[in-house]
């Protein structure tokens, strides 16, 4: 494996009407040829329809270790669940 | 002569998807028209999301509790985040963000007319997250399935999101209906202004309605304005009943037959007058977008400066 190949991510929209998911990574030379690897190693059985290719150094990704302070505040706001709020008996289509 | 078969062959291939339930996604072959129609449609209704955000805003400050101001700007907030996720799913068929805003600004693009109605007391923070939220969202969830991937894939996260604004709406409502007199007066008083504007958020009657046919076939819209507004009293009558508030409709008589509700007639001439610009609020709610924007540049024009600074530094500096 020479040293220019890059690491691309790999996102395949399984069938029309849905996102694109992470299914893996390769390596390639540029994202065109990462794209028909994308082909050959992820939708052999027809798992997806459209493929996106991504350079994984152009994804900024938060920490899991930073979790606590970049979540934490997200998480005394029990009011944004509607489970919070009690309705009277025989509503229920709210 | 030969592109024009091939247009009618490529309208029909598309036809034949969209009736086949296959959702169109961004890089596709569409129809002009179809774009164009999604582009007004998607638009209206991220229009909607953010000037919606000003009768609400305007009680945070004034809010009866910390509890209910916290809710009131986590409710404001979402809005917000609607607005961006349906400009996005808009920016997808090939329009910027500053056309957007722009076509709100000219007045070219509209938005939901019930925004123009101004929010004169706190009960009015309850009749808006019950009705105009609970509207909203018997018209959400049926654009889940709308034929446009972006769209319907936005719908389904922000329908999510919904589920609390209705219910801190009616808890509001509930809460008021529960105490004094005058609470119970501001309560009726409140749903008394916020009824009928919200049955015309489902639009014209069916026979009326000017795009309806042509979004139905391209499964831009799923249900018709009719069917819609029909669940939404269905649902907010008995809602309103379990509380002790009168809806404000001396015709409304459920139809044993219909297994509905029957209603009296709107007041479309009302709509008329709001779409077309002449409501309470009109010109505030867009002067208020428009100021907004302005006193905005600065700080867009900052962010570009800092990042052509940053990228100016050569990479061994950085
Ligand atoms: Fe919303
Ligand atoms: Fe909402």
């Amino acid at each position: 494996m020479s040293d220019q190949l890059q690491l691309y991510e790999v996102f395949i929209r399984s069938s029309r009407g849905l996102d694109h998911k992470h299914v893996g990574s390769l390596h390639a030379d540029d994202a065109h040829q990462a794209l028909e690897y994308a082909r050959d190693v992820y939708t052999r059985r027809g798992e997806g329809i459209s493929i996106w290719v991504v350079a994984s150094r152009d994804i900024t990704a938060s920490q899991e270790s930073d979790c606590d302070s970049f979540y934490d505040p997200l998480d005394d706001k029990p009011y944004r669940h509607a489970a919070m709020y009690e309705l009277p008996e025989g509503i229920d289509s709210l | 002569m030969k592109d024009n078969m091939s247009l009618v062959g490529n309208e029909e291939k598309f036809q034949s998807k969209v009736d086949a339930e296959e959702k169109v996604e961004p890089k596709d072959w569409m129809p002009e028209k179809y774009r164009q129609n999604l582009i007004r449609q998607i638009s209206q209704h991220a229009h909607s999301e953010v000037i919606g955000e000003q009768p609400e805003g305007n009680w945070i400050s004034r809010a009866p509790t910390l509890e209910r101001k916290a809710i009131l700007m986590a409710k404001v907030q979402d809005e917000a985040g609607h607005g961006l996720y349906l400009y996005a799913a808009a920016e997808t068929l090939g329009i910027t963000r500053d056309e957007l805003i722009d076509r709100l600004h000219t007045g070219a693009s509209k938005y939901a007319s019930i925004f123009n109605y101004p929010s004169l007391t706190w009960a009015d923070i309850g009749a808006i997250g019950w009705l105009v939220d609970s509207a909203a969202i018997v018209n959400q969830v049926s654009l889940q399935n709308t034929s446009y991937g972006p769209y319907a894939r936005a719908m389904v996260k922000i329908c999510k999101e919904e589920s609390f604004h209705q219910r801190q709406g009616y808890n509001i409502m509930m809460t008021l209906m529960q105490g004094a007199e005058l609470q119970r007066d501001m309560a009726q008083d409140a749903l008394n202004r916020w009824w009928w504007p919200s049955l015309m958020m489902f639009g014209p009657h069916d026979a009326e309605s000017a795009h309806s046919a042509q979004s139905m076939k391209w499964k831009i819209k799923r249900r018709s304005n009719d069917e819609l507004r029909q669940q939404f009293v269905d649902q907010a009558v008995q809602q309103a009943q379990a509380i002790g508030l009168v809806v404000p409709d001396p015709d409304l008589v459920w139809n044993e037959q219909r297994g509905h509700y029957d209603f009296g007639a709107i007041d479309w001439e009302e709509f008329q007058r709001v779409v077309s610009g002449n409501g309470p609020c009109n010109r505030q709610r867009l002067a208020h977008h428009v100021s907004a924007h302005q006193e905005g540049a600065w700080v867009r024009e900052a962010m570009a400066a800092y990042e052509a600074k940053r990228r100016a530094v050569p990479a061994e500096v950085a």
